[in-house]
């Protein structure tokens, strides 16, 4: 069967030519004039010469942006780090329930695929802003008890809502509202592939259920988190819509500052240049990644 | 030699899965140091039993005693027992001596004496040398000794086994079973062992209980099982076996008499039956115990010294020859249209050609041969 496969060489340069010409001309081609932007410089308002200057990058390693990029890694991190403590008893949760409602679940998981992003992000500024829902909530909360302690003579005073919209704090939180399905999949993917008997062989060899889940569980979901973990990562470093909705201005995260060449700078070389800077720095990052982990299962052979 | 102590107890176990009773008020003791088999057909309950006793499950109704104490509540992780799993679930990710130290680790025992006690339950299942080795790096009857020392590792009170056997081909079986019974005498620890394969019960078991949709039909010896079966789903699940209904004639305390209207001749018994008269009757025999003689040329019915002339002797005549090497079994078709099956050892290689197809035949048996089931 592989083998017939395989000869049928006819066959698969038919199916496989047009997806492999789609990505050339409309991928590969638009990243390399990209690319090679990054190696030149404005000759007018609308004239780039690729002339090999590495002006652009050094441009872009200043502390000013190189400080952006790691910051973008740095709620990257934190947004995988959330979803994956949020994302892992959601996945065991759907993994462990009944057929019926297994269905459901993994539904209410790809509900929000179903919505624009902008709506959803919109949606999320309605809950978070200082007359949203969340401090609307707070509000009648702290009322009620400031009437109970006035009847003590100690009224707590007039509430003041939370600033939760335009900062830091915004910023992660919509990233993991965000990202937090492309998580959960791939763990729930992993765990479902889990033989169950070997969770009642730890328990029956007298592991609980925490021993059970880091010493059984876990290694053996590894694939399926290191997957979750690259998903949820990557495209949270080049987040853009986000933080230009949620963020506050000193929250602005590398892709903000991506379009501002590309558009009001009409900078083109030098977003180019930070385009691939941060590529670069996400190809180390996986390679790294995928160096170790086979150094960790070589040694494990 | 004092008493067996009593190790587990079932008492009116029952569990219902919603409308499914899976087992069905089921009270059962096994004492301490038994090799004991629950033997029943597909389906039913032999696996939720045992995962009762494990902790997976919760009997609906009914206690489960473990050394006289309750455990229907104690969680999997705290009882005294160890379950080896039909597919084994030795851990892909650890190697051999990881998985056969994993119980002695979540117990806190120390590297030292783990790592001697790992080696030694490694050599009981004769599995020295392969700790540092991957499970996929072994055959299925490897993985399974694993999961035996694994198990066994713990020195549990009781161990648990699933069906260890199926996954396994005909020759590792056999040779697994001889194994599993020396390595049972020699760590003395109680064995409960589930199986659907009648053989492996009566070859290893010195007590079976057979089950039947949940129900308990009897526990007894194996050879108790084979020899004096307490109903037909018995009877006909241990062995082959010829069930003839009846009604019984004479019921003497030393001798009985059966007639069938399947057989042309009476059934005598050498002993009496309690509490069936007017009642439905059947009378198994089984094929190795009923004689083939041949018939016909003026040949004169085989004479039973046991048996008043009569009865236990059918003429009939051979319609279908099965030859199984050792031995061959005879399709013998009786007035009536009954067929009757026997069994015949071939005892020199000229045997099996003492009879053919369509040859006229007697069957004879010993009074002592069949027994009477009233259910
Ligand atoms: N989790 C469950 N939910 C619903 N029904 C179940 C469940 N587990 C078992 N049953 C039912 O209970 C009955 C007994 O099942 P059990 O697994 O104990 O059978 P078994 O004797 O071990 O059979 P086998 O020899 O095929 O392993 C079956 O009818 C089965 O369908
Ligand atoms: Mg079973």
């Amino acid at each position: 069967m592989d083998e017939s496969w395989k000869k049928a060489k006819g066959v698969f340069a038919a199916l496989g030519a047009p997806p492999v010409l789609w990505l050339l001309a409309f991928f590969l081609v638009p990243l390399a004039i990209i690319w090679g932007y990054s190696f030149g410089e404005n000759k007018s308002l609308t004239e780039i010469a690729v002339d090999g200057t590495f002006r652009n990058y050094l441009h872009a390693v200043r502390p000013l942006y190189l400080g952006i990029i790691l910051k973008s890694f740095w709620f990257a991190a934190l947004t995988t780090l959330f979803c994956l403590v949020v994302g892992f008893p959601v996945a065991i949760a759907i993994t462990f329930a009944s057929d019926k409602a297994k269905s459901w679940l993994l539904l209410l998981i790809m509900l929000p695929f179903w919505t624009n992003l902008l709506i959803r992000t919109y949606a999320l500024m309605a809950v978070l802003r200082t007359e949203g829902y969340i401090n609307f909530t707070l509000a009648f909360l702290w009322n009620g008890v400031s009437h109970l302690t006035a009847l003590f003579g100690h009224p707590l005073g007039p509430f003041q809502p939370l600033e939760l919209l335009h900062n830091n704090f915004a910023v992660v939180f919509g990233l993991v509202y965000v990202q937090l399905p492309f998580m959960v999949l791939p763990l729930y993917a992993a765990l479902d592939r889990l033989d169950r008997s070997l969770l009642e062989a730890s328990l029956d060899l007298g592991a609980g259920h925490f021993t059970t889940f880091r010493r059984v569980v876990v290694p053996l979901a590894m694939p399926g988190i290191v997957s979750g973990i690259l998903v949820t990562l990557i495209p949270s470093v080049g987040a853009y819509l986000t933080p230009d909705l949620l963020g506050g201005p000193s929250s602005q995260m590398i892709a903000n500052v991506i379009e501002r060449q590309f558009k009001t700078a009409n900078d083109w070389p030098f977003g180019a240049a930070l385009s691939f800077l941060l590529m670069y720095m996400t190809f180390l990052a996986i390679a790294v990644q995928a160096i170790v982990s086979r150094n960790r299962r070589g040694r494990e052979r | 030699m004092a008493a067996p102590k009593t190790i587990i107890r079932f008492e009116n176990v029952s569990k219902r899965y919603g409308k499914v009773l899976a087992v069905d008020d089921v009270s059962l003791s096994i004492d301490e140091g038994e090799f004991f088999a629950l033997l029943g057909p597909s389906g039913c309950g032999k696996t939720t039993l045992l995962r009762m006793l494990a902790g997976f499950e919760t009997p609906s109704e009914g206690r489960i005693l473990i050394d006289g104490e309750d455990i229907s509540r104690t969680p999997p992780n705290k009882r005294p027992v160890n379950m080896v799993f039909q597919s084994y679930a030795v851990f892909p990710h650890m190697t051999v001596a990881d998985n056969v130290a994993y119980g002695l680790k979540v117990d806190g025992v120390p590297g030292a004496e783990r790592a001697r006690r790992v080696e030694e339950a490694l050599g009981l299942v004769k599995l020295d040398g392969y700790g540092a080795r991957k499970p996929d790096q072994l055959s299925g009857g490897q993985r399974q000794r694993v999961a035996l020392a694994r198990a066994l590792v713990k020195r549990p009170r009781v161990l648990l086994l699933d069906e260890p056997l199926s996954a396994l081909d005909a020759k590792l079986r056999e040779a697994m079973r001889s194994e599993l019974a020396q390595l049972q005498e020699k760590v003395g620890v109680t064995f409960l062992f589930v199986t659907h394969d009648q053989d492996e019960a009566l070859a290893m078991a010195s007590r079976c209980a057979v089950m039947n949709r949940g129900l308990l039909q009897q526990v007894a010896t194996p050879s108790d099982l084979y020899e004096f079966p307490n109903s037909r789903f018995v009877a006909d699940f241990i062995g082959s076996v010829n069930l003839f209904e009846g009604r019984l004639e004479v019921d003497e305390h030393d001798h009985a008499v059966v007639v069938s209207p399947e057989l042309p001749t009476r059934i005598y018994l050498d002993h009496g039956v309690t509490g069936a008269h007017e009642s439905t009757v059947w009378v198994a025999l089984r094929p190795e115990k009923i004689e083939l003689h041949k018939r016909g040329q003026g040949r004169e019915p085989p004479v039973l010294e046991d048996t008043p002339g009569g009865h236990n002797v059918v003429p009939g005549i051979i319609r279908q020859i099965a030859y199984l090497g050792s031995e061959s079994v005879y399709d013998v078709a009786v007035e009536g249209g009954r067929t009757v099956k026997t069994l015949r050892s071939n005892l020199t290689r000229r045997d099996q050609e003492d009879f053919t197809w369509d040859e006229p035949v007697w069957l004879a048996w010993h009074a002592c041969s069949p027994a009477v089931l009233l259910s």
